[in-house]
């Protein structure tokens, strides 16, 4: 437990450092390895997507920077610490909303606010008043606005997931981690929740890990993707997306933004051929 | 509404049926009242033999207050352990079944041994007849919370409390409500054998006096109290259950009053 309020200032260096991890899961003769030995860096303010098909290791990459996973070989780093160690503010945001169901929609996106220093040693003084308008402010601003008193079953889905992205923000996280947060949603909702998605990151610049099997939407809001492989679980491809911000919806039309999804799709659909004629 | 007021006259009417009919067949039948005494022959001894009978009823009544307790706190505790540790639950699981396995009676006389005759084993049976099913309840609810859950928590770097202060006792809470409600109604049991081995006060030493020397109507008048006390504290847990847990049944009552 650190008592200084203050984020550690880490150099402009890496968030994450991933060196030489390795994750298996099963004993010897059932072996199954999740990860083959992988390296990856990712510098402060970077927005990286991993892209993959399902079981190509890119959640189990997320679970150990989230520190909810353990390497079976090699070192994870967040901000220069062992995973675990570090005092860096992580949000996250699931596949599913997870929203806690005894709680309304307001209490759920201040959970973070009561568990993450600095927030937590002024919890009970300011959970009434100060706390409370900067939820209203980051429900407003996914479209929630009025929805504080309701309890996560009285909203669909789709405003549950907004809900949880904003408990996934609301203690300014430095390190934002995405699991497939978009992925059960309709293709619309997906598309306004990429702009608002967008717009926060050119606003408070976190480093974001987002997980996703949605090559469009790596193209849209990340600056960097990694192309990973199934079997055993490896990062294949690694390239910066070139695109200006702020990206609209019409960009992912234009044939630049068409080429660079095509060819991901080509490298993905390549190693898996590969993969078949090996079996 | 006016349909679940239709409910409500209905299952008065049954439940009132009942009693009617256990008195017209009485008087059918000619069943004398030392065998089975008429529910209106009951009420009037309650009635009549009230300042009799009453501070017999305060203290079964307070006797099991004070063991349901105790009970509650030991339960909470030791179902926490159980169900957050896994040692602590391939420990603890057969020597609780095992335990909840003997008959309580048979413990009254070691309490007595211990403690005397009289208030002390009665609160102590009521006790351990109610923490067994507070501790399944409360050990299941925290084994049953979700991981993706504690993920959440976990990510905020939440300390091991911290998830089950936020997590896993809310989470626990619908186990727990039901269990109480059970176990209320156990802690009568518990006072009322105690009470009926060894006691010289209380509802269970009333109906044992009562029945030596015959006279049935007063010990079923102790019966209708036993039973009338009981559906008090539960009611009473059903409401406070309705307010804290509304959430695990969605209802739209917790939703606009929560």
């Amino acid at each position: 437990m650190d008592a200084s309020p203050a984020q550690p200032a880490f150099p402009a260096g890496n968030v994450i450092d991933l060196e030489k991890v390795r994750v298996t899961f099963g004993s010897d003769k059932n072996q199954v390895t999740a990860l083959a030995e992988t390296s990856l860096r990712i510098t402060h303010g970077e927005f990286v997507a991993l892209v993959g098909p399902s079981g190509c290791g890119k959640s189990t990459i997320l679970k150990l920077v989230a520190g909810t996973l353990t390497a079976s070989q090699g070192h994870v780093f967040v901000a220069g610490r062992e995973v675990g160690a570090n005092h860096v503010r992580i949000g996250m945001a699931f596949q599913n909303p997870t929203l806690l169901p005894w709680l309304n929609i307001r209490d759920n996106v201040m959970l973070p606010l009561k568990i993450v220093p600095p927030f937590k040693q002024e919890f009970s003084a300011k959970r009434k008043s100060e706390y409370r308008d900067r939820v209203e402010a980051s429900l407003a601003q996914v479209g929630l606005a009025g929805f504080g008193d309701k309890f996560p079953w009285q909203l669909s889905g789709g405003m549950q997931q907004r809900a949880s992205l904003c408990r996934a923000l609301i203690h300014d996280p430095t390190l934002l981690l995405l699991d497939e947060p978009f992925g059960a949603l309709d293709q619309f909702t997906r598309e306004e929740l990429w702009e608002i998605m967008q717009n926060l990151w050119i606003e408070k610049r976190p480093t974001v890990l987002l997980v996703t099997h949605d090559l469009k939407e790596a193209a849209y809001l990340a600056s960097r993707i990694c192309v990973m492989q199934a079997r055993p679980g490896r990062i294949v491809d690694d390239s910066v997306v070139p695109f200006v911000r702020p990206r609209t919806i019409e960009v992912s039309f234009e044939p630049d933004f068409v080429s660079l999804t095509q060819r991901l799709r080509e490298r993905i659909v390549a190693a898996r051929a590969v993969q078949e004629i090996a079996s | 509404m006016n349909e679940q007021l239709r409910r409500r006259i209905l299952s008065m009417t049954c439940i009132l049926g009942f009693f009617v009919a256990w008195e017209l067949l009485c008087l059918l039948f000619h069943v004398s009242d030392i065998v089975l005494p008429r529910p209106s022959e009951i009420l009037m001894t309650l009635w009549t033999r009230f300042p009799a009978i009453w501070p017999h009823a305060l203290q079964t009544l307070y006797t099991t207050l004070v063991g349901f307790a105790l009970g509650i706190v030991i339960g909470i505790l030791l179902g926490m352990l159980i169900g957050s540790s896994r040692l602590a639950y391939d420990v603890a699981y057969p020597m609780l079944v095992g335990f909840s396995s003997i008959p309580k009676v048979a413990l009254v006389p070691i309490f007595v041994l211990w403690f005397g005759a009289g208030t002390v084993p009665a609160v102590l049976t009521a006790m351990i007849m109610c923490i067994f099913p507070i501790v399944v309840n409360v050990a299941t609810g925290l084994a049953a919370t979700e991981p993706e859950l504690q993920d959440v928590m976990k990510t905020l770097r939440a300390t091991k409390l911290e998830i089950l202060w936020n997590v896993g006792l809310p989470r626990t809470m619908p186990y727990f409500f039901a269990s109480l409600k059970v176990a209320a109604t156990l802690a009568f049991v518990g006072t009322v054998i105690s009470e009926t081995v060894a006691s010289n006060r209380g509802i269970g030493n009333l109906m044992m006096i009562a029945s030596s020397s015959f006279d049935v109507p007063l010990v079923f008048a102790g019966l209708f109290i036993l039973a009338a006390l009981g559906v008090a504290l539960y009611v009473i847990f059903s409401l406070i259950e309705g307010r804290v847990t509304g959430w695990a049944v969605r209802s739209d009552n917790f939703a606009a009053g929560g």
